[in-house]
């Protein structure tokens, strides 16, 4: 053995992720009637690892007769699936969470890879959450009369689904578990940026025997997308990611027979209160805004803090951020990884120069990282008002905008005072300050003394320009139903 | 020294605590950082014996252990002390003589605390003249729980004083305090009153040291460094059997309190299986595979 030095600062050896065990084609298929087939568009784009900017794989772009072919044998599925006895396709669906659950870590370093995220939170988050969607839904599948006494529920039809890249498998469970489960069939299309793992759940889907055409999955960017919402066959658009995006599909909809639910952007208020337990709200704070490096919809990007305690509040935030471990996604002590994509990371990169200019304070964790690759710290913006533009807009990254407040009345006026309304967290010990607050903040989730819990079981959703509809618990079930 | 302002004790938020310390055990310490690791949390044990059985042949063969860890391997690190009754103090001084390691001494009427003042603090005089370096005594659990803070800071206090130049470890008993804000307050009562350490059990109550409540009572010498500049020690005490276990609470420290609280000065495992634990960690380390435990003297 090697001469130790006790006297040594300690510090953690590098514990990379093996991905000895994954396994990835060099080039994906659009994944239409139960077979992965050739685009007719014959075009394939990159997948790139955010981590060093290197392509993975080569993924097919769909046009807009690659669409028509996967709607096509979605409907086709839909006339057996839809008649199938509840409990059977309850059983299909039961068989696709175990088996995600048997090909977890497979995924969860596929998800880190391609889309940038730290190894623990695929491995401990996305990955089984995941799969509790698919339990969750399988269990509903023969009860849905029991969900919603005194009517007949029935199928939609064939459901069109555009997904985001923050949670790339997450949200295609959050979207498919439920539409099958009701006995719709689905069209389902990743972000560009984050094919990967929808692929390999169409694999997954293959390998489950899952009737054909029941779930596809089709690849491109926005136009595939568009393809997607105007096909005439589509009975419903189930749309997450931006509010740009939403607002767009809303218009191309607009007096079409097409149920939609959208869930957009946000921009988070996360309050604490003098009365709060400090430390455990300041992790809190990490959590929210620095989780999945800040590329969540309903991450608590705005901080208010009570007056009274707002300079320890700062001082302790920033300690914490000295200790958070920015770097290798695949890295099992990662806490922060690489940013999705260059555009986002210029994206970023654009607001932190507006921050700057409207003179916003920064303060940012210090990090050093390798040359390839996308990276952000952990970032605070001082001294900000509601007016600047980096507290009014969705940033999507480890930025965080903090604010003071003296009253319980001004900091509601202020978290309200957005277009959004996906999100926020209280912090207090007092009861019933938290119940004041869930009633008068207009967000459609309100965490108390917690932060980013999810659960399959608790509906997900926004007001205003966050969207409408919601996804999870009974209310997710609602979404894909219509009932005579 | 003055009692600290309890009304303004952080609250503590239980779920949140737990939470936090099982992201510390998902920090995957591994090779060189994991050999380095084990042999910090070897040279940080209080090598423990605190039995009614305890006699001075068993105190000598732990404090012959304590030198001689596992002579087979080379460079291991001695323990940071050894700790014993009062009565046995002097058995222990004889044995340790040159060794750079510490005799600890329980006192107060360890475990119970269920005695006079005047009873604890001969026993802490007795334990200080027979030649302890450090005092561990506990606190009057009764008296805390009901409310008479007062009370408590007085008689650490008053121990301090008997102590001299003899290190003052406070034990909470944190298995008998209940809730996380009982030990926040607690531990914020024994540092303000002149503990130089703050230990979080006996050994003789289940749950003895917890990551939970350990986490808390950082968080107060956190704080009350940032207050003071004062560095107050640590030990977790009881319950921590594995290596695996004192790499989580090595973790939990550095990411509190920093690389400054990362030696025998500022922070102890009191143990005493746990040293033939990380021994086999350390040979399987070296070696590859995992050797029996027969070949791990078990004193």
């Amino acid at each position: 053995m090697s001469k130790i030095d006790i006297n040594k600062s300690w510090e953690y050896d590098e514990a990379p992720e093996s991905t000895s065990h994954v396994n990835l084609r060099s080039k994906y298929n659009l994944f239409i009637d139960g077979e992965f087939v050739k685009p007719l568009s014959k075009k394939y784009f990159k997948t790139i690892n955010p981590a060093t900017n290197e392509s993975i794989s080569e993924i097919a772009e769909a046009n807009d007769r690659d669409i028509d072919l996967a709607v096509k044998s979605a409907r086709k599925a839909f006339k057996s699936w839809s008649k199938l006895d509840p409990k059977e396709r309850g059983k299909y669906i039961f068989r696709i969470a175990r088996m995600i659950q048997e090909r977890a870590k497979e995924f969860a370093v596929i998800e880190s890879l391609d889309g940038g995220k730290p190894i623990r939170e695929s491995r401990d988050i996305d990955i089984p959450l995941a799969a509790n969607h698919f339990f969750y839904y399988a269990g509903w599948a023969d009860k849905l009369e029991y969900a919603f006494p005194n009517k007949i529920p029935k199928p939609l039809g064939v459901a069109g689904q555009i997904i985001p890249w923050n949670f790339p498998l997450l949200m295609a469970a959050w979207k498919i578990a439920p539409a099958i489960a009701c006995g719709n069939t689905v069209v389902l299309k990743p972000a560009e940026t984050t094919s990967l793992t929808a692929l390999k759940l169409a694999e997954l889907i293959q390998d489950s025997g899952l009737p054909k055409g029941v779930v596809n999955i089709v690849t491109g960017a926005g136009k595939t997308g568009a393809a997607i919402v105007n096909h005439p066959d589509v009975n419903k658009i189930a749309f997450t990611g931006s509010t740009e995006v939403g607002k767009l599909i809303e218009r191309s909809l607009a007096g079409i027979e097409k149920k939609t639910t959208l869930e957009l952007g946000g921009k988070g208020a996360n309050i604490i209160f003098e009365d709060a337990a400090i430390d455990q709200a300041v992790e809190g704070i990490i959590n929210a805004i620095f989780f999945n490096q800040g590329h969540v919809c309903c991450a608590g990007s705005r901080l208010f803090v009570q007056e009274s305690v707002a300079n320890i509040v700062i001082e302790k935030l920033k300690d914490r951020m000295s200790t958070l471990i920015v770097g290798d996604p695949l890295d099992k002590n990662t806490d922060i990884g690489a940013i999705n994509s260059v555009e986002q990371l210029k994206k970023i990169e654009k607001y932190i120069e507006i921050g700057k200019k409207e003179g916003g304070e920064i303060y940012q964790a210090k990090c050093s990282f390798s040359k390839k690759g996308n990276w952000f710290p952990p970032t605070l913006f001082l001294n900000v008002s509601q007016s600047h533009t980096i507290v009014k807009e969705e940033i999507f990254g480890p930025v965080l905008a903090i604010q003071t407040f003296r009253t319980i009345d001004e900091v509601i006026e202020k978290a309200n005072n957005t277009p959004f309304g996906l999100s926020a967290g209280v912090w207090t010990e007092k009861g019933s300050k938290i119940f004041k607050l869930t009633k008068e903040l207009n967000a459609g989730v309100v965490w108390a003394n917690t932060y980013n819990k999810f659960d399959p079981s608790s509906p997900f959703g926004g007001f205003k320009e966050s969207g409408m509809g919601r996804e999870g618990g009974l209310h997710g079930l609602k979404s894909y139903l219509k009932f005579e | 020294m003055s009692l600290p302002e309890l009304l303004k004790v952080p609250k503590i938020d239980k779920l949140g605590v737990i939470e936090r310390t099982n992201r510390f055990c998902k920090r995957s310490i591994k090779n060189s950082a994991k050999e380095m690791g084990l042999h910090l949390a070897l040279s940080m044990i209080d090598l423990t014996t605190l039995d009614g059985k305890d006699t001075p042949q068993k105190v000598k063969q732990l404090c012959y252990k304590a030198q001689h860890l596992h002579d087979s391997m080379e460079g291991l690190p001695n323990v940071a002390a050894v700790c014993v009754y009062p009565t046995l103090v002097s058995v222990a001084k004889k044995e340790l003589v040159g060794s750079g390691i510490n005799i600890a001494s329980v006192s107060t009427a360890f475990p119970s605390g269920q005695s006079t003042l005047h009873v604890k603090l001969s026993d802490t005089k007795f334990a200080v003249d027979q030649g302890a370096d450090e005092v561990d005594m506990v606190i009057s659990r009764g008296k805390f729980l009901s409310g008479e803070y007062n009370f408590v800071f007085d008689e650490i206090s008053a121990v301090k004083e008997v102590c001299g130049n003899a290190h003052l470890k406070v034990i909470l008993e944190t298995g008998e305090l209940d809730t996380l804000d009982n030990v926040r307050k607690a531990s914020d009562i024994a540092i303000y009153a002149g503990a130089d350490f703050i230990k979080t059990s006996t050994g003789k109550i289940s749950p003895a040291a917890t990551m939970p409540v350990t986490y808390v009572m950082l968080l107060a010498i956190k704080e009350y460094y940032k207050k003071t500049g004062t560095k107050i020690g640590m030990k977790p005490a009881g319950g921590i059997s594995t290596a695996k276990q004192s790499l989580q609470y090595l973790v939990m420290l550095k990411e509190t309190l920093g690389d400054d609280w990362m030696n025998k000065d500022l922070f102890r495992f009191g143990a005493s299986r746990l040293v033939n634990d990380i021994l086999m960690q350390l040979q399987k380390q070296e070696s590859g595979i995992y050797q029996s435990l027969d070949y791990f003297s078990k004193d």
